[in-house]
């Protein structure tokens, strides 16, 4: 049941985020409200799918690969309806919603049964490290699609040839603005996730940091943000380098983790396509 | 029968002066909107008066009764030969009327295609109209209806998205790039026309403030003053640069007043806080090249030309859209209209053969003298089916969506055949007066 739950909401995910994509096209005034209507609906039943497994399961449902990507896009939508609320932007979902699409359609399509428990993740670390992680991660996704939104923008108003894109899109200082806000709660979110679980290993494996794949490709990913927000602080790094760093910082982020788990073993490996 | 019509010029069949001859200032609508109705056939009337058109509007009789009422009308009030108006007058009659009225509050028909101040000054005459009561419940539905439609225009197509003037464009380009400009400041270098009506623009869009240079530091003073900013010497250009967000220039300097070097300096001391150049100035003054830096935008005077050359181009292609739109809501406004003819010609058949019925059913009740009350019954139950299946086809052509013929000529050919007396057709409507028949119908009376 709660399986079912998790895995149909990728087709509240797709109407969605194909609402918002008509949006972008047509501009008509009641697809963003369809969209943001049919998210909503989806991740109401997510969360509800969740706590279903949790209890069925008996522990906090992100362990495997499944419920890791239904669990990433849940954390993306539910992020983007925050943004979206606070700045107002319709336009973002034609970017973000389609991420958690396929992240959830990923999902649906590997087997979701509930397995007993690896020992070494029965511990009251595993829900505080994985959601804070996915969490960070689904903030950085939202920095993404506004980065890719501003080079878009910048592209056209460097060229001079004012496009759909211009009537579209919002201003570079809100999209930068954006790029901002997610790097300023996304990396704490990031470093915390890492230092719990750095905790949690010295508990499971006896060690803090073990250099497997996993903690080394964290480390460059944070090492990524930390650099963007230091350039940002200090010398005012934005706008178009800000935005590739963005972007670059969350396709470290897929590969930490989709990359490391799929193409590169070690001892975080409990999630690949078996479960 | 009545019918809507419209007489009028605009600015592209009369000069301005004859257009501000013939313009009817707000302080004097009312008396005019009065003699307009005092006048023979004319049952309701509304004034559009802009300093583009001067257009009235009116119910009256079929046919070019109207027109002629109206040029009268715009003579006699002007003190104007007629011979020399109609030159210049152009007239459209029912359907055509309500397509130009929907065209011109859609802003179809303006100079400026999709320019907003129209749909306003629409709203003013019919404002007018309703306060002098010249209007009944035609014009009133017609101009209600327009309104609906130029709204249905604006937010179904882009004909008004875009800005079509140098000084808009700037303030457009500049939202897109600085987002709210409520704590963007505005440099002004040189003086220009062009500049300082951007300036303007830039500030009512939501500015915070205004800096002025220029190489006569008195006349700086003097400009910053009219802008209430600040007056800055121009040799310290350099050094208050770093203040402004966005730098509109138009000095006549033969060289660049800004190299690339500079506003990468100035740039690096505003921590790449972006900044937005408009350069009006021939030969140029800012060098093409800081284009590239990150976060720096330049646009001379070509670029604004062609980003207005674009948004113009996207109105037409709109405007086409916009037409189609005017097309389908003409239509539904001629089914509602000929439903006013319809209702009363119906009403008054079904009345005129009714007192016929009564007539003939008394008749024959009366030469059967004495007749038991199932008789009675009898004969007037055979006379209203009779009646009924009589009356029933031409009540359902009247009724029909016709193909090929309009519902108004049926209203035309059943009155004729049927020979309904005339003032009936007030029937439905409050109008409080009619126009005398002139079309084809009266010979057959």
């Amino acid at each position: 049941m709660h399986t079912v739950l998790l895995k149909v909401t990728a087709l509240f995910y797709l109407v969605g985020a194909l609402a918002y994509l008509h949006f972008i096209f047509t501009l008509n005034e009641r697809s963003p409200k369809l969209g943001r209507m049919l998210l909503l609906i989806g991740v109401v039943l997510h969360g509800a799918g969740f706590v279903a497994r949790y209890f069925v399961a008996g522990y906090t449902p992100i362990t495997s690969l499944f419920e890791s990507l239904t669990f990433f896009a849940f954390a993306i939508v539910a992020v983007f309806l925050a943004f979206e609320l606070r700045y107002n932007l319709r336009v973002l979902g034609a970017f973000v919603a389609p991420l958690a699409f396929a992240f959830s359609v990923f999902a649906a399509f590997l087997p979701g049964e509930v397995r007993p428990l690896a020992p070494a993740l029965n511990s009251y670390w595993l829900p505080v490290h994985v959601i804070l992680l996915f969490f960070g991660n689904a903030v950085f996704a939202v920095a993404f699609g506004a980065a890719i939104m501003y080079l878009l923008m910048e592209k056209e108003l460097k060229t001079k040839k004012m496009g759909a894109i211009f009537k579209r899109l919002p201003s570079l200082d809100v999209l930068d603005d954006i790029n901002y806000r997610c790097l300023t709660i996304g990396f704490p979110l990031l470093t915390l996730g890492i230092i719990t679980g750095s905790i949690w290993a010295e508990y499971a494996w006896g060690s803090y940091w073990s250099w497997d794949p996993k903690e080394v490709w964290s480390l460059i990913t944070w090492l990524l943000y930390a650099a963007l927000l230091h350039g940002r602080l200090t010398v005012g790094w934005r706008g178009r380098k800000a935005a590739i760093l963005a972007i670059a910082g969350f396709c470290a982020v897929l590969f930490t983790f989709l990359g490391v788990n799929l193409l590169l073993p070690g001892l975080h490996t409990y999630t690949n396509l078996s479960g | 029968m009545s019918e809507i019509v419209i007489v009028g010029l605009n600015h592209r069949t009369a000069p301005v002066e004859v257009r501000e001859r013939l313009a009817f200032p707000a302080d004097t609508v009312g008396h005019a909107l009065r003699g307009l109705r005092e006048r023979d056939g004319i049952s309701e009337g509304v004034i559009l008066s802009t300093c583009n058109r001067v257009e009235v509007c009116v119910l009256s009789g079929e046919g070019y009764t109207g027109v002629e009422r109206i040029k009268e009308f715009l003579a006699a009030y002007h003190g104007m030969p007629i011979g020399e108006l109609s030159n210049h007058l152009y007239h459209h009659l029912g359907e055509e009327a309500v397509r130009h009225l929907f065209r011109v509050s859609s802003s179809l028909d303006s100079m400026v295609l999709g320019e907003p101040q129209i749909l306003g000054q629409v709203k003013d005459a019919y404002g007018y109209a309703c306060e002098f009561k010249s209007i009944g419940p035609v014009l009133d539905k017609f101009f209600t209806k327009a309104f609906s439609v130029a709204k249905r225009v604006r937010t179904e197509t882009r004909v008004a998205n875009s800005a079509v003037s140098v000084s808009y464009a700037a303030v457009e380009l500049a939202k897109k790039i600085l987002g709210d400009l409520s704590d963007k400041t505005v440099m002004l270098i040189g003086a220009g026309e062009m500049c300082e009506l951007a300036a303007r623009h830039l500030l009512s869009a939501g500015a915070r403030g205004i800096l002025v240079t220029n190489r006569t530091y008195e006349r700086a003073v003097r400009l910053a003053e009219e802008f209430d900013g600040t007056a800055v010497r121009f040799e310290e250009l350099s050094t208050h640069l770093k203040r402004a967000d966005i730098i509109l220039s138009s000095t006549g300097a033969p060289h660049f007043i800004l190299k690339r070097e500079d506003v990468e300096e100035v740039l690096r001391i505003r921590r790449n806080r972006p900044m937005f150049f408009i350069d009006m100035a021939v030969p140029r003054d800012i060098d093409p090249d800081a284009n590239e830096i990150d976060n720096v935008y330049v646009y001379d005077i070509d670029d604004l030309n062609n980003v207005i050359e674009t948004n113009l181009e996207e109105r037409q292609r709109e405007a086409a859209r916009a037409e189609e739109i005017v097309i389908s809501e003409v239509a539904g406004f001629r089914r509602w209209l000929d439903a006013q003819q319809v209702t009363p010609t119906i009403v008054s058949l079904r009345r005129k053969y009714d007192e016929v019925r009564q007539a003939e059913v008394a008749k024959a009740l009366a030469a059967l003298g004495t007749a038991d009350p199932k008789t009675r019954k009898v004969i007037e139950s055979l006379a209203s089916s009779i009646l009924n299946k009589v009356l029933h086809s031409p009540v359902a052509s009247l009724k029909r969506e016709t193909d090929g013929r309009s519902p108004m000529e049926m209203v035309t050919v059943v009155r004729e055949i049927f020979e309904l007396p005339e003032e009936e057709s007030g029937e439905g409507t409050e109008a409080p007066e009619r126009a005398p028949e002139q079309g084809g119908s009266v010979g057959s009376q």
